[in-house]
């Protein structure tokens, strides 16, 4: 399964109810304010670092650029275009947006 | 075939089409209008024959609460209709205990019948869906 995210960890539980509620296999996609919390030095890094141990983490690249943070991103989490985005659909049976 | 038995065929396949459809609902009733329009979609969902459940997680166990009124708000109290479900044949009502737990929710205080399972068995119901909706 492909869960996107697209609240802010600051905003709403949006982001840890999804990594409490993925299991191997499936994929997070961090799309529009979620992109926060994959930047480097956020409070929620280590949730993000634990995730990327069990799961594929990504990262929606125009949303990054658009707030600034392109450069800023956390090892190991990937960043996609609309057409990595796309795919990652594809690539999945199912997917789930977590509002 | 002429085209017209082609037609109905088609129609009949498609009809047979029968997939797991859950609905998560995340969000208070009232505060946004989530909750009801989350409760809308089931309904129209169950018409069509599919096979239908809810789950509740987060602030969504308030949906249920009992005692709901909102004669103050001005506002129609759609609660009543969770009960209605089962009419629909929608009876696969999911809530999850760790939600309940942290917001000091009772199952005897929920105004329907449901079934309490925890983060992971909620994970593992969702992992068999076909179509997952979240409000």
């Amino acid at each position: 399964m492909l869960h996107i995210v697209n609240k802010s960890p600051y905003e709403k539980s949006s982001l840890a109810s999804c990594l409490s509620h993925a299991l191997k296999g499936s994929a997070v996609l961090l799309i529009e304010d979620a992109v926060y919390a994959v930047t480097k030095g956020n409070a929620a890094e280590d949730t993000v670092r634990r995730a990327l141990q069990d799961l594929p983490v990504y990262a929606l690249g125009p949303d990054l650029e658009a707030r600034g943070l392109a450069g800023a991103v956390i090892d190991g989490v990937k960043v996609v275009d609309y057409g990595g985005f796309v795919d990652l659909v594809a690539e999945h049976r199912t997917s789930q947006s977590w509002l | 075939m002429t085209q017209v038995a082609e037609a109905v065929e088609r129609e009949t396949q498609t009809r047979a089409v029968v997939k797991k459809f859950m609905y998560v609902n995340r969000k208070a009733p009232y505060g946004t209008i989530y909750a009801l329009e989350g409760l809308e979609v089931a309904l129209i969902s169950a018409a069509f024959d599919q096979d239908v459940s809810l789950a509740f997680l987060d602030d969504g166990v308030y949906q249920l609460v009992k005692g709901q009124q909102t004669k103050g708000l001005e506002v129609k109290n759609f609660s009543p209709t969770y009960r209605a479900l089962e009419g629909y044949d929608i009876e696969k009502l999911y809530v999850e205990r760790e939600s309940l737990a942290a917001r000091g929710i009772r199952e005897d205080q929920l105004l329907v019948p449901v079934q309490v399972v925890d983060a992971k068995e909620m994970a593992a119901l969702m992992e068999q869906q076909d179509v997952i909706i979240g409000f």
